[in-house]
């Protein structure tokens, strides 16, 4: 108990938090760029598993943990393709195919999970941490949020690059417009179905590239159902941030707080079922949403397939 | 926000050759089928199972054994009401994904209310305000959303899915914390004798659940396409400002909306309580929403279609569990094959409506 408010604790919460979010923050960046593009990506959870999976496989054999990264992203990828494939080019109903993926996926890597190492459980060694020099000697705050593996600065990193696709490129007026109003996109002579294809590929590159954070990383092994509802939560902070990347960052910290917490009080030994403080957040969305709540402003087209000549 | 409900709202009815018309569905649906289990047997292949020894022990024990067929009859139950709380949210143009939290809000409450109510009146009256508490509860838990689409216009895809990660903690909560049987060392709620369970049909090990739950889906069917009431939930979910042109109440009706879908759920969490589980154990969460909610869309939001469907569900993860047991496949696969399913279901689906149906 007295170790509770120690530099140790609150160093290694903060951590942990940094640690959780890290997939959470990923999956709701590119669902957000999804969003935009107006595909509702139900199927983000199954993306993340795949790269869950395939990023763990790939970091195991080849003893490299960005092999595994880019396995996990290439994975995540493959995924979202079929996504691509039934749901922007095809038109097919987005929650069916989502759920669909998510679903089967979740299935089959606990499936091949269980032939290759049910027996073995095999882990990973610890991820290379690169400390920010100067940053990282700072007491509580340096150990935590300065002593991480370079993805997790890059992850950061994307949020600003995001940011500025959005704001300041022409991809990002067209996503925008493949959103809200696909038809005039098309009439200025821009491919509704490429930019979405890009937005949604995109989607699943992250997507697995956080399961593979998660996997790799954060957990060290591959476990069936890893992902744990990563994605739908992935889902929530894209619609949360409306469009705003920086909101997807505070929004994976808060939850990233919350999940390390659970962690961290049962390690001080403190007896609250973890079900409590995984309430937390969403409590606290739900307060806020509830003393806020005003007209959300999500894509007009969201949801809807694009047809050229369709009214 | 009125373009994403007219996806949802898609009319069902098709004029015309009524007979040639299911004898052309039953086709549909068996195809892919077909299809899918093809598919399915390559992995299993693959993974060094014998396909049809496979689907033998699926068909055996989901549709052909008499305790199986039974079982998965009795597995239809809380999955019919699913149906018919998702049927009623698409058709008003709601995205109620939160059926996860209801349906296990609406089992914890069952749960624990029905060994409480038993001391103080019958039996049967007991099993009755379960069942009505459980559905009441569930009502309540949607309120936050429902006010929040109704008044603020809040995205209830968002909300309702934040308030099922909360209402699976929130039910872990009760369970641990709560309603915890004293009497055993594994956290659950107090156990409902096996007497006391809503009663078997005939002299089969059915849950009369099962009955409730085709009268929730067919009464939802007609309630939707024969009332007046039906009419204006569908005119809020293809046209909302139309709604509101007609002098509809939007606001009470998309409440309405919320509370009669996530009552089914809480109600189908009721019935797998009181007709099978007897009891909620902690961090038990069936999730069957996740796999109803797509079985709903390809019924295109039908009520009858969905029975089938939702028939199909039943048998593929009954017959699944058990093959999967003699077999040495982990149940896993039951999923691969569900999610197989679904996908060859949606693709042969858009293939018809393109190619062959323009034909006819």
């Amino acid at each position: 108990m007295t170790g509770l408010f120690s530099e140790i604790f609150l160093s290694a919460l903060l951590f942990g938090a940094v640690t959780a979010a890290v997939p959470l923050l990923l999956a709701g960046l590119g669902e957000q760029m999804s969003e935009k593009a107006g595909v509702l990506n139900i199927g983000i959870e199954g993306m993340m598993i795949a790269g869950a999976y395939v990023g763990f496989l790939v970091a195991f054999m080849s003893e490299s943990l960005w092999l595994g990264f880019l396995g996990g992203a290439v994975a995540g990828m493959a995924v979202s393709s079929i996504m691509v494939l039934l749901c922007v080019r095809l038109g097919l109903n987005q929650i069916v195919i989502g759920i669909g993926l998510t679903l089967g996926l979740e299935g089959l890597t606990a499936l091949l999970h269980h032939f290759q190492f049910s027996r073995t459980y095999p882990r990973l060694p610890a991820a290379d941490v690169l400390a920010i020099p100067g940053l990282a000697d700072i007491p509580v705050l340096g150990p935590a949020l300065f002593q991480h593996n370079l993805l997790v600065y890059l992850s950061v990193a994307l949020v600003f690059v995001m940011g500025f696709i959005y704001r300041r490129t022409q991809l990002g007026l067209n996503l925008q417009a493949a959103g809200d109003k696909p038809s005039a996109l098309d009439i200025a002579g821009v491919d509704v179905v490429t930019t979405r294809t890009v937005a949604v590929l995109t989607t699943g590159a992250l997507a697995g590239l956080g399961g593979a954070y998660l996997a790799n990383v954060g957990a060290g092994i591959f476990v069936p159902f890893i992902t744990n509802g990563a994605g739908f939560l992935g889902i929530v902070l894209a619609m949360l941030a409306r469009g705003r990347p920086l909101w997807v960052l505070f929004g994976a910290l808060l939850f990233g707080i919350s999940l390390s917490l659970t962690t961290a009080l049962q390690v001080a030994g403190i007896n609250i079922p973890t079900d409590v403080i995984q309430m937390i957040p969403f409590l606290a969305v739900m307060v806020m949403l509830v003393i806020f709540g005003r007209k959300s402003s999500l894509p007009a087209a969201l949801g809807l397939p694009y047809e050229r000549g369709s009214r | 926000m009125s373009a994403e409900a007219s996806t949802i709202a898609v009319d069902p009815e098709e004029p015309a050759g009524v007979g040639r018309v299911i004898l052309h569905r039953i086709l549909l649906t068996v195809g892919p089928i077909l299809i899918a289990l093809v598919i399915a047997g390559l992995i299993l292949v693959a993974v060094g199972v014998d396909p049809l020894a496979y689907y033998g022990y699926v068909i055996e024990r989901g549709l052909l054994s008499p305790t199986g067929v039974q079982q998965t009859l009795t597995r239809m139950a809380p999955m019919l009401f699913l149906a018919a709380g998702l049927i009623v949210a698409f058709r008003a143009g709601i995205w109620n994904l939160g059926v996860d939290g209801q349906f296990l809000l609406g089992a914890v409450t069952a749960a624990a209310a029905a060994p409480l109510l038993a001391n103080a009146m019958p039996v049967w009256a007991a099993v009755v305000g379960a069942f009505v508490l459980a559905t009441v509860v569930a009502m309540i838990w949607s309120l936050v959303p429902a006010l929040l689409k109704a008044y603020h216009g809040v995205n209830e895809i968002i909300t309702t899915l934040m308030m099922t990660f909360l209402g699976v903690s929130f039910a872990n909560v009760l369970v641990k914390l709560v309603f915890l049987d004293p009497e055993t060392t594994v956290p659950q709620t107090r156990t409902l004798p096996v007497e006391d369970r809503l009663p078997r049909l005939f002299d089969t090990t059915i849950s009369s659940g099962l009955l409730l739950g085709l009268v929730a889906v067919i009464g939802v069917h007609l309630i939707m396409t024969r009332t007046a009431f039906g009419l204006k939930l569908r005119v809020v979910g293809a046209n909302p400002r139309a709604a509101v042109h007609a002098g509809l109440d939007v606001p009470w009706l998309t409440i309405a909306v919320f509370a009669i879908s996530a009552g089914l759920a809480g109600a189908g969490g009721a019935v797998d309580i009181l007709g099978v589980q007897g009891n909620v154990r902690a961090d038990w969460n069936p999730a069957y929403g996740l796999t109803v909610i797509p079985m709903v869309f390809l019924a295109r939001l039908n009520g009858f279609a969905s029975i089938a469907f939702v028939l199909l569900l039943s048998v593929l993860s009954i017959g699944g569990e058990s093959a999967a047991r003699r077999l040495g496949v982990p149940n896993h696969f039951t999923l691969v094959l569900i999610a197989i399913v679904l996908i060859v279901l949606a693709i042969v689906e858009y293939v018809d409506t393109r190619y062959l149906s323009r034909r006819r």
